[in-house]
């Protein structure tokens, strides 16, 4: 086991155009998320949270800085080794589900690790398991428009999580689900945290923010500050 | 105060002596409102005065138990049924600290961020107190509640941020 950080971001910065019309992104943003950490992000819209994640997960590349994933650089991986990466270890979890409307639950969270090249058989396994996990045993062999809007988001979870990915990047995974929903989808994160995996969470809502152990503040593509869980009552 | 109220609805389930009242009271209310024996015992003595409680004969170690009387369960109701008023006047510290922050022309925006850093650590530590007691419905209620009144503290001072970044008068101070 090593205590190097799941994803490291080192001075990270991300210009959009450039010249005198260049609009900065991220500015300088140093930020290291460890196996078992769960990290929010917060800050107002345009600040760059989700500029932030995309960055952390190699879906989009800083134009300054590194980031790290799992001890490997993201700068100078060609294309081809970058998406590689991306599906060996992260998982994402966006507001917008994307689940497939004509595949069953179970289709969902196979069909992806079966695109990824995983023997059919292995891929279904992974996926009830998952399934399983997140408490969606019972209707795996459902329709996303049969199950409820809490029941989707976590299919969406199950998906991101299938795979034993260590790094779980989710972009307001709460949507406009109720607060004991959400408060459930902030159950099943934490618990794949408290199993080992590091998870990078943007939202706006502080109640959901508040299950991290570190809420970073960003501002104007900056960290204006971050708040730390109070030590005494740490696990 | 509801520790009256509250001390009738626990006898509405069946006779308590004083100090099983205050455990109970403070179970139920997630060890948020720490009660001590003595504000049992003079509650108790209040509401024997009023007719809302009776005591029992003292035991052989000095204990006495307390049994609602018919008037204690209708004035339980009567509270149940009652909305709670909002206070009056807002007396939050905090609300007055930012309306004398703008008044006196200081930069608000460090106040706002060193409130939410701090509200925000609030939350957290709280959340974790209901991760940890999830059993409890009344205990978890009462954490809830406290997790939603931080919230909107977050939430107003976000909103603080949004309207003084709009507002020409602050921008012109800041400039």
């Amino acid at each position: 086991m090593s205590f190097d950080p799941v994803v490291r971001l080192t001075d990270v910065g991300r210009l959009h155009g450039d010249g005198p019309g260049a609009v900065t992104a991220l500015s300088e943003v140093s930020l290291a998320v460890e196996a078992g950490e769960l990290v929010a992000v917060m800050g107002p819209s345009g600040s760059g949270k989700s500029t932030l994640l995309n960055v952390a997960g190699g879906l989009d590349r800083p134009t300054s800085g590194d980031v790290v994933v799992e001890g490997v650089s993201l700068s100078r991986l060609p294309a081809g080794e970058l998406a590689a990466l991306r599906r060996r270890h992260v998982g994402y979890v966006f507001q917008d589900l994307n689940l497939i409307p004509s595949l069953t639950a179970l289709e969902n969270v196979t069909l992806p690790r079966e695109l990824d090249g995983i023997r059919f058989r292995d891929a279904r396994r992974q996926a009830l398991e998952v399934l399983a996990e997140v408490g969606l045993a019972e209707v795996a062999d459902r329709f996303p428009d049969e199950i409820s809007g809490g029941q989707r988001q976590r299919v969406a979870i199950a998906r991101a999580l299938a795979g034993e990915r260590r790094l779980i990047l989710a972009d307001e995974p709460t949507g406009a689900l109720d607060t004991p929903t959400g408060d459930e989808i902030l159950q099943l994160l934490r618990a794949r945290c408290d199993a080992g995996a590091a998870v990078l969470l943007v939202t706006h809502e502080p109640r959901y923010a508040a299950w991290a152990d570190r809420v970073v503040f960003l501002r104007d593509g900056r960290v204006a500050d971050t708040a730390t869980a109070p030590l005494e009552s740490a696990r | 105060m509801a520790i009256r109220q509250g001390l009738l609805a626990l006898l509405s389930r069946g006779p308590r002596y004083g100090y099983q009242l205050r455990a109970e009271f403070e179970a139920s209310t997630g060890a948020t409102w720490p009660l001590n024996i003595g504000q049992v015992y003079t509650t108790l003595s209040r509401l024997e005065r009023d007719g809302l409680v009776a005591p029992g004969e003292q035991d052989d170690q000095g204990r006495v138990v307390y049994t609602i009387t018919e008037a204690g369960r209708a004035e339980m109701a009567r509270w149940f049924g009652t909305p709670v008023a909002q206070a009056d006047r807002p007396r939050d510290e905090l609300v007055i600290k930012l309306a004398m922050a703008v008044t006196a022309g200081a930069d608000v925006r460090p106040i706002i961020q060193a409130q939410r850093t701090a509200t925000m650590g609030t939350l957290q530590r709280l959340t974790r107190a209901r991760r940890a007691s999830a059993e409890d419905p009344a205990q978890r209620l009462v954490l809830d509640s406290m997790i939603f009144q931080a919230e909107a503290e977050q939430r107003w001072l976000d909103h603080c941020e949004a309207v003084l970044a709009a507002s020409p008068q602050t921008q012109e101070r800041q400039a």
